[in-house]
């Protein structure tokens, strides 16, 4: 067998695992400038994950379409590396970069070897696309062309449009309400400026989170965020989001030459951190977010056999994100499922859970909560998520308890103060009689 | 999924280390044996953290089936879940859920397959339930009607509103006219609405039994343990006598196959697939292996020659790529799919990737690109070790399609011997216009209006 394995499997049998321990281990600092820093040591395999991730999501634009432009804009050009030479870069030490913009944040993240032949030169390149973006004129045009075509695609798709449709009408004005990758006159209208403007605000080291889970000594983890992090401006975090305001019932209607009609309810509630968050997650894991044996799904699909896929979850954001049900039915179906989903709300928000339901749900997620964390990535994402939304660091280790403390009461009483059937927004796109 | 987990359980251990069960093959991390009713059990240790998944793997999916019944493995699929005598409708997914666990399954050309992901202990409810539904499916008259409508649910989500996935089924059942690869995995629409009970039930008999069957287990377990638990839930299970399905082997294709799919889009589309071999059926070991280069050479990457020539270069393309996978029963397709960038055409596209390809078989890929590959799958091998059940996956594909898991230990070796000859030559050999297949998405109007001159012009070749 080749060395490499001969390490790993000595690796697998000294390791000091962060898997194994009832729950990740997490460092935290800030460099001089500010940036904070969450790092888990993980010492099972010889990779490492590193994540940024800043306050310039797509609720940061100035005109729609820009967080999501710049994150793809920063693999182009940086310093005097072209596209073609920094993907190069990275496909000849095997690692992989990847960057995105959701409406919260943007994020930009390297996966590589920890083999210092191969990190070094990967976090040289990171470390240029990062503090030295160069936002190259023909590649911002052929990339922004590139959106453009992805926005006629989401035109043919009725569960893109009904995405679209859906935010829109949920936050109105709010920031929330605009596409991820802005509209067709929005991208048209964008020019490279505003891109570096969109950089040079937001990715600063006051308004940046750099988390680290791999095969590193916590002095390494030091000296990767000083070199990441210490040369960017320490700049500042933007100001808070507006709140969102509660809106009224609306009904979205759009004709599309589909089969099915994609459904759509729901309203903005819940913020991370809020603290009706355990009631309403819990809640919603029997309501419509355990697959198969879910409320939702038992009344739309085991039931009636209206839709392959029919759910409920609550999104929690930076200020109120999204209560969405959804399904998609023939277009003869369409309103016969979405009485059951109103029904199916209004019964359950009446009532609250069963006693065995709030029991069954407290065994299923406590049960698999080690699924949670299983694997370097998916700590890696708990740690963004923390992180960012400024939860505490012992947040995993509580998590059980705070499930077992829920009961039926506190469920039934968030969905009456949180939940409104009167002013839902109801979105159809399809084409039923 | 939904049972009563006591009576399963306590039942359970009255019957534990009734049997000693059959040698077992050890390397490294991966053990390997045989029950005596022939069922297979691959078992991967890793002690990363405290979980285990848990795969049932049928040799049976959409290229076991022939016309008239296609999508049918894909519906038992779902009726799977649908009850035993033990177990009500339902059940069988509570039970799971109750021990913490997460599950699905899935149906594709050469496999059937089911899993539960779950906190290691509790390994015990996922034998339980699976080596149940293994051989004492209800397959009742009213659940099958209701479930039927879910999968035609599940085919209009998938495939009618979708114009590149109405292109790709078009596509693959003109490439294919003897192979069972011609078929849609989730079947004509109107073969589901005339499938009965009893067809799905004559299916069940003549696929699921232990004989057929791989279980593969990855995660915090004891080998011996895990085999133990085994022979007590599925070692009482009847073997059956299987007919192997018959080869349906695609004679040679004469000639380039062009077809266009009208559909309400706002964007065209290209598909393109030249016969080649797979791992199970080329006739040299080294050939999969070229072809699985050539795709690297050409889409393995953001450096590779597709993005780099014809996204960023030439931007003829607004996206395009580049797949092969070795792991079929049968010859499969080397595909190119791709959408023209704004102010390009189908046939501009199609020119350019002949371009690509006409290089590749002229003009060896160089070394460094070679080196480059060789250090993607290097890295690779170490990152999929991040997910438990990726590496289940890997298992229970090559023992599916009948190879062997071995073969992922030496893939990397074997991907680092292929020469930049090895790679010329397959592109020679199978890259070539006579066992071509072509497929055009020609968009139409979202508003139910005729076609548009812009949107046929992109016809012409």
């Amino acid at each position: 067998m080749r060395p490499a394995l001969y390490k790993f499997l000595f690796l697998l049998i000294i390791g000091w695992s962060a898997l194994l321990n009832a729950q990740p281990q997490i460092q935290h600092w800030q460099t001089a400038n500010g940036g904070r820093v969450y790092f888990v040591a993980a010492h099972e395999l010889p990779m490492v994950d590193i994540g940024l991730s800043f306050d310039a999501g797509s609720a940061r634009d100035a005109t729609s379409g820009t967080a999501n432009l710049t994150a793809s804009l920063l693999t182009e050009g940086a310093g005097q590396l072209d596209a073609n030479a920094i993907a190069e870069h990275f496909d000849q030490l095997g690692a992989q970069i990847n960057s995105s913009a959701g409406r919260d944040y943007a994020s930009l993240s390297l996966r590589s070897l920890v083999d210092p032949q191969l990190l070094q030169p990967a976090l040289d390149t990171f470390k240029l696309i990062l503090q030295s973006p160069s936002f190259p004129a023909n590649a911002f045009e052929r990339e922004r062309q590139r959106v453009l075509i992805g926005l006629q695609a989401q035109e043919q798709n009725p569960a893109a449009l009904a995405d679209r449709a859906f935010y829109r009408a949920l936050y109105g004005d709010h920031p929330y309400a605009q596409p991820i990758s802005g509209t067709t006159q929005s991208v048209g209208s964008l020019r490279r400026e505003d891109l570096l403007q969109h950089y040079r605000q937001y990715y600063v080291a006051d308004n940046a989170i750099l988390t680290i889970v791999g095969d590193l000594t916590h002095t390494a983890a030091v000296e990767i965020a000083e070199q990441l992090l210490g040369q960017l401006p320490t700049g500042k975090r933007p100001a808070a989001l507006p709140e969102v305001s509660p809106g009224d019932e609306q009904y979205i209607d759009i004709k599309h030459p589909s089969s099915q009609t994609h459904l759509l309810l729901g309203q903005p509630v819940l913020r991370r951190g809020d603290p009706d968050y355990f009631a309403l997650y819990v809640g919603n894991h029997i309501l419509g977010g355990s697959g198969l044996i879910s409320r939702i799904s038992e009344e739309v699909r085991e039931k009636r056999g209206l839709a392959y896929s029919a759910y409920s979850y609550f999104l929690p954001m930076r200020v109120a994100g999204p209560f969405q049900l959804g399904a998609q039915t023939r277009n003869e179906s369409a309103e016969e499922t979405l009485q059951v989903l109103r029904a199916t709300l209004e019964r359950y928000r009446n009532e609250g859970p069963t006693a065995e339901e709030l029991t069954a749900a407290k065994q299923n997620i406590t049960g698999g909560f080690p699924l949670n964390i299983d694997s370097n990535s998916k700590i890696a994402g708990y740690l963004t998520m923390l992180a960012f939304y400024g939860l505490p660091l012992d947040y995993l280790d509580h998590f059980i308890d705070n499930i077992n403390a829920i009961s039926s009461e506190q469920i039934r009483s968030a969905f009456q103060r949180r939940v409104d059937p009167a002013s839902l927004v109801t979105v159809r796109v399809g084409n039923a009689p | 999924m939904r049972t009563l987990a006591i009576i399963l359980l306590s039942s359970s251990l009255l019957l534990a280390c009734a049997h000693s069960p059959t040698a077992i093959q050890s390397e490294g991390l991966v053990h390997e044996t045989r029950l005596a009713n022939g069922l297979k059990i691959i078992i991967k240790e890793d002690h990363r953290a405290p979980v285990v998944v848990s795969q049932v793997w049928y040799k049976v999916g959409s290229s076991y089936e022939y016309g008239g019944l296609t999508g049918i493995s894909h519906v038992l699929e779902h009726m799977m879940f649908k009850g035993t005598p033990n177990h009500p409708p339902g059940d069988f997914s509570r039970l799971i859920a109750a021990q913490g666990g997460r599950e699905n399954a899935f149906t594709a050309r050469d496999y059937t397959a089911y899993f539960q992901q779950l906190e290691s202990s509790r390994l015990p409810i996922s034998f339980a339930l699976e080596s149940d539904r293994m051989r004492h499916l209800t397959l009742d008259e009213e659940e099958f009607a209701k479930e039927l409508q879910v999968v035609m649910e599940e085919r209009r989500l998938r495939t009618d509103d979708n114009p590149q996935s109405m292109l790709w089924e078009a596509f693959t059942a003109t490439a294919w006219q003897a192979s069972p690869y011609h078929h849609p995995i989730i079947g004509w629409m109107n073969d589901l609405e005339h499938l009965n009970v009893a067809d799905l039930r004559h299916w069940y008999q003549t696929w699921y039994a232990p004989n057929n069957a791989t279980l593969v287990v990855v995660g915090d377990v004891e080998p011996e343990a895990v085999i133990a638990l085994a022979q007590q839930h599925f070692g009482p299970l009847k073997a059956s006598t299987l007919s192997p399905p018959k080869p349906q082997q695609e004679p040679p294709q004469r000639g380039e196959r062009r077809i266009i799919v009208k559909a309400p889009a706002n964007l065209p589309y290209l598909l393109m697939g030249y016969k080649v071999p797979s791992l199970k059926t080329a006739d040299a070991k080294w050939k999969p292996y070229a072809l699985d280069v050539l795709a690297a050479v050409l889409d393995g990457g953001d450096s590779a020659r597709l993005p780099r020539e014809l996204v960023r270069g030439q931007q003829i393309a607004a996206g395009l790529g580049a797949g092969y996978s070795g792991s079929s029963r049968l010859d499969t397709l080397f595909t190119f799919s791709g959408t023209p960038a704004q102010g390009h055409d189908i046939a501009a596209l199609e020119l350019a990737i002949k371009a690509q390809i006409k290089r590749l078989q002229n003009e060896p890929v160089s070394s460094s690109e070679l080196a480059r590959i060789k250090a993607q799958v290097t890295a690779a091998k170490v990152y999929e070790l991040d997910s438990v059940f990726y590496q289940a996956m890997q298992i229970g594909v090559l023992e599916t399609v009948g190879l062997d898991w071995r073969l992922l230990e030496e893939y990397p070796q074997r991907i680092a011997a292929v020469t930049s000859d090895q790679v010329m030559a397959v592109a020679r050999e199978y890259l070539i216009d006579d066992s071509l297949t072509v497929a055009i998405l020609d968009p139409q109007p979202m508003d139910g209006s005729s076609a548009s001159p812009k949107a046929t012009s992109t016809l012409r070749h």
